[in-house]
C-alpha cells in the first residue's frame, strides 16, 4: 500500500522539480527543530569552509608548537590560566604541544564534516549504481549483486574499517583513507533501498512507455529513474552523514583514523581524559563539538524525511506548526541504525499487510 | 522449498555463504597488502631467517588461492607449524599463529573472549530495559512533558558517541565524586562482586548509547500499533489505557525490538571495542586496537573473522526470530 503512494508522489515531484524542492523547502520549514537543525549545520560547514580565514584572524596555525606555553616540569600544562585562555589563544593552548586549541577544532571541522560529506557521497553513489544496475539488469545479474549487497551489510563497520586502516601504509593520507573506508564498506543499505525502489518504478506506466519509444537503459536510468530515487536517497543520506561522523570520530579516537598533526575531534579526545583537571576545555570543546554536530545533523535528517516522505506529512500535519517528527517510523530508525534486515524485515512486513 | 523450514535453509545457506565470504575478502585484503609479508607478518624485531621461515609457513610462494585454501584446512582440520626448534601442533580451529607474540590467535581470543561476552550480554540488558522502559514510558504519557523530555533524552545519547559517554562518566564518578575506583577488570569467576562493580560504568556507557535506538524503536511501532483498527476496537469495549499500552501495543513492539536487538549487535561490538580501550578492559575490542596499532596480521585476521561470525550469527538469528514474532512477516 505505502509503495503505491510513493510510487505515485515521485513521478508528480519529477514532473515539476522547482515546485518539488519549493514544497521541501517548505515543509522543511513548518517544522522548527529542523530549521534550527539547519541553521546549525550550515554555521557549522560554515565554520569548516571558513577555517584557514578564522585561524588568520586568531592569528594562529594548528600545528605550531608553543613550547613557552606549556609547563613541562608539570608534565606538559598550560602555563596560563584556564587552561592557556589569551588574546592570542582564544581556546587555550593544547596540552604537552602548546597548538592552539581554537585552530585545532576549526580545522577538525574540516576534517570531520568532509570525511562524513564525502563518506556520504561515495555510499550514495556505489549504492545507486549497483541498485539500479540489479534492478534494471535482473535475472542472475540481480542474483549477483543482490547477494555482495547482503555481505557488504553483514559487514560490520568498526570492526572491518580498524583491520583496513591497520594494512594501508602510513604515506597514504589519513583522511582520504578513512573516507574511503567509510564509503567502500557500508554501501549496502542504500544499495537495497535503492533497488526496490527502482524494481517499483520500473512497473510503472510512464517508464514502460520511455522504454517503449526505443530508450536505453542508461536513459531511463537517468531522465525516469533518478528524479524518483531522489526522496528515498536523499533521505537515508541524512540519516548516514551523522552516523560517519561518529564513526570517523571513533576511529580517530582509537589512533587508527586521522592522526596527527592533522587534527581531528575524535583524535583530539583521545588523550583529553588526563588532562581534564588542568584544560578542562581540551575534553569539552571537542566532545561538545561532536555533540552539536551530530545532534543537528540527525534532527535535520529527521525533518528531511518527514518533508520527503508525504505519508508521515499528511499524518504529522506538518504546516500546522508542530515541531518534529513524533513519529519515527520503523523504517527510519532501523535504516539510521545502519541495520541489515531489519530495513528489509520492515519492507517485508509492509508487503504482507 | 516453502514454508517455514524452507526458510530456516535458506537463511542457514546465506549465512554460512556469507561468513565466507568474510573469510576470502579478509584473507585476500590482509595477504596482499603492499610490502612484504612475511616480514610485517613477523614482526620489526625479527631476523632474516625467521622472516624466511614464516615466508615459508604462510606458503607465500603458492599462489593466493592455495594459500587460502591452506588456511581453510587449518581452520577445520589444525595445522602444524615449525617454530624452529620445535613444531606445535595447533589443533582446529586453527586460526593461525602470531608470530610477534609466539602465541596461537585461538588462545588469544578465547583468554579475551569471556570479558568481552562479560560487557556485551550485561549491557545488552541494561540497554533493553532503559530502552524498552523509555519507549513505553514516552507512549503512556505521550503528549505530556514526560514525552518531551524522554524524547530529548533520548536524541542526546542517540547523538553523543560512546567514548564521549564513557569518559564524562569516568571522570565525574571515578574522578571527580570518587564513588567508584577506575575500573580494573576482575574476573566473574573470582570475585563476583567485583565484577559487577567494575563492569558498571563500561555496562552504564554502552547501554546509554544503544538504548536510544531501541527507545526510538519501540515508540515508534507502538504508536503504529495504537494507530491501528483493533486497539480502537479495545477502546471501543472500554478496555483501559494502562492495558491498551502495557499489553497490546507493546506486543506490537516486540518483533521490531527482537530485530533490532540482533542488527544492532554489529554496532554494538563496535561501541564496546571503544568502551574496552576506553576503560581498559581486556577484551576483544582492546586486543584488536592493539593488533591493529602494531599490524600482527594474524591477529587482527583472526579476530575479524571471530567477531564477524558473531555478528553475521546475530542476524541470522534476528531474521528467524523476527519471523517467529511476527508470522504476518513473508519468508523469503
Amino acid at each position: 500500500m505505502s509503495e503505491a503512494l510513493v510510487a505515485t508522489q515521485a513521478p508528480e515531484a519529477s514532473a515539476s522539480g522547482a515546485s518539488g524542492a519549493r514544497r521541501f523547502w517548505r515543509r522543511l520549514r513548518t517544522q522548527r527543530a529542523a530549521t534550527v537543525a539547519a541553521g546549525i549545520v550550515a554555521l557549522l560547514v560554515l565554520v569548516a569552509l571558513a577555517a584557514p580565514l578564522l585561524t588568520t584572524l586568531e592569528g594562529q596555525d594548528p600545528t605550531t608548537y608553543h613550547p613557552s606555553l606549556i609547563d613541562s616540569a608539570r608534565g606538559g600544562v598550560p602555563t596560563g590560566s584556564l587552561g592557556g585562555i589569551s588574546g592570542r589563544h582564544w581556546l587555550g593552548v593544547e596540552p604537552q604541544t602548546g597548538r592552539d586549541l581554537f585552530a585545532r577544532l576549526v580545522y577538525g571541522a574540516r576534517v570531520s564534516l568532509g570525511v562524513a560529506f564525502s563518506a556520504t557521497v561515495l555510499q550514495v553513489v556505489i549504492g545507486l549504481v549497483v541498485g539500479v544496475a540489479a534492478a534494471l539488469g535482473g535475472g542472475w545479474i540481480d542474483q549477483v549483486l543482490s547477494r555482495i549487497t547482503d555481505i557488504f551489510v553483514a559487514l560490520p563497520l568498526m570492526i572491518m574499517s580498524l583491520a583496513l586502516l591497520a594494512i594501508v601504509p602510513q604515506s597514504f593520507p589519513r583522511p582520504v583513507l578513512v573516507t574511503l573506508v567509510i564509503g567502500l564498506i557500508s554501501w549496502g543499505n542504500i544499495a537495497k533501498i535503492v533497488r526496490a525502489q527502482t524494481l517499483t518504478l520500473k512497473g510503472l506506466d510512464y517508464v514502460a512507455a520511455a522504454r517503449l519509444s526505443g530508450w536505453g537503459a542508461w536513459r531511463i536510468a537517468r531522465r525516469e529513474l533518478l528524479p524518483g530515487l531522489a526522496a528515498p536517497v536523499i533521505t537515508y543520506a541524512s540519516i548516514l552523514i551523522p552516523v560517519n561522523i561518529s564513526v570517523e570520530a571513533a576511529l580517530s579516537f582509537l589512533g587508527i583514523g586521522v592522526k596527527p598533526p592533522t587534527p581531528s575531534w575524535g583524535q583530539m579526545l583521545t588523550a583529553a581524559d588526563v588532562w581534564y583537571q588542568a584544560a578542562p576545555q581540551y575534553l569539552l570543546l571537542p566532545a561538545g563539538a561532536l555533540f552539536v554536530t551530530v545532534l543537528a545533523l540527525t534532527v535535520l535528517g529527521d525533518g528531511v524525511r518527514t518533508a520527503l516522505d508525504p505519508r508521515a506529512a499528511s499524518r504529522l500535519g506538518v504546516g500546522t506548526g508542530r515541531t518534529r517528527a513524533a513519529v519515527t517510523t520503523s523504517t527510519a530508525t532501523s535504516t539510521a541504525t545502519s541495520t541489515s534486515t531489519a530495513t528489509a524485515t520492515a519492507a517485508a512486513k509492509e508487503e504482507s499487510e | 522449498m516453502n514454508g517455514f523450514g524452507g526458510f530456516l535453509m535458506r537463511r542457514t545457506i546465506g549465512t554460512l555463504a556469507t561468513l565466507l565470504a568474510i573469510s576470502v575478502i579478509v584473507y585476500v585484503v590482509f595477504y596482499v597488502t603492499p610490502g612484504n609479508v612475511a616480514q610485517i607478518t613477523c614482526g620489526p624485531r625479527c631476523s632474516p631467517e625467521q622472516v624466511h621461515q614464516v615466508a615459508q609457513q604462510l606458503h607465500l610462494d603458492d599462489p593466493l588461492y592455495v594459500r587460502y585454501w591452506h588456511f581453510l584446512q587449518g581452520l577445520v582440520a589444525g595445522q602444524d607449524y615449525s617454530t624452529g626448534t620445535s613444531v606445535e601442533h595447533c589443533s582446529a580451529p586453527c586460526l593461525g599463529l602470531s608470530y610477534q607474540t609466539d602465541q596461537q590467535v585461538l588462545s588469544i581470543i578465547l583468554t579475551r573472549l569471556p570479558v568481552s561476552l562479560s560487557l556485551v550480554f550485561g549491557a545488552m540488558v541494561l540497554w533493553l530495559v532503559l530502552g524498552v522502559g523509555t519507549g513505553v514510558l514516552s507512549v503512556w504519557r505521550r503528549g505530556r512533558l514526560t514525552e518531551r523530555v524522554l524524547t530529548g533524552l533520548t536524541l542526546a545519547g542517540w547523538a553523543t558517541p560512546v567514548f564521549v559517554i564513557g569518559l564524562v562518566l569516568m571522570i565525574v564518578v571515578c574522578g571527580e565524586l570518587q564513588l567508584l575506583p577506575f575500573p580494573q577488570y576482575v574476573k566473574f569467576t573470582d570475585d563476583p562482586e567485583q565484577w559487577a562493580w567494575n563492569l558498571l560504568l563500561p555496562w552504564l556507557s554502552l547501554a546509554l548509547i544503544e538504548s536510544a535506538s531501541f527507545a526510538r524503536m519501540t515508540r515508534a511501532s507502538m504508536l503504529e500499533t495504537l494507530a491501528e483498527d483493533h486497539i480502537r476496537t479495545f477502546r471501543a469495549y472500554g478496555v483501559g489505557e494502562r492495558s491498551i499500552v502495557g499489553r497490546h501495543a507493546l506486543r506490537g513492539a516486540l518483533a521490531p525490538v527482537i530485530a533490532l536487538n540482533a542488527n544492532n549487535f554489529g554496532s554494538a561490538v563496535g561501541g564496546a571495542v571503544l568502551t574496552e580501550t576506553l576503560f581498559g578492559l581486556p577484551g576483544l575490542g582492546q586486543e584488536l586496537v592493539h593488533a591493529v596499532s602494531v599490524v600482527d596480521l594474524p591477529v587482527v585476521v583472526g579476530m575479524v573473522l571471530v567477531i564477524g561470525f558473531f555478528v553475521v550469527l546475530a542476524n541470522a538469528v534476528a531474521d528467524v526470530l523476527y519471523a517467529v514474532a511476527d508470522r504476518r512477516v513473508v519468508l523469503t
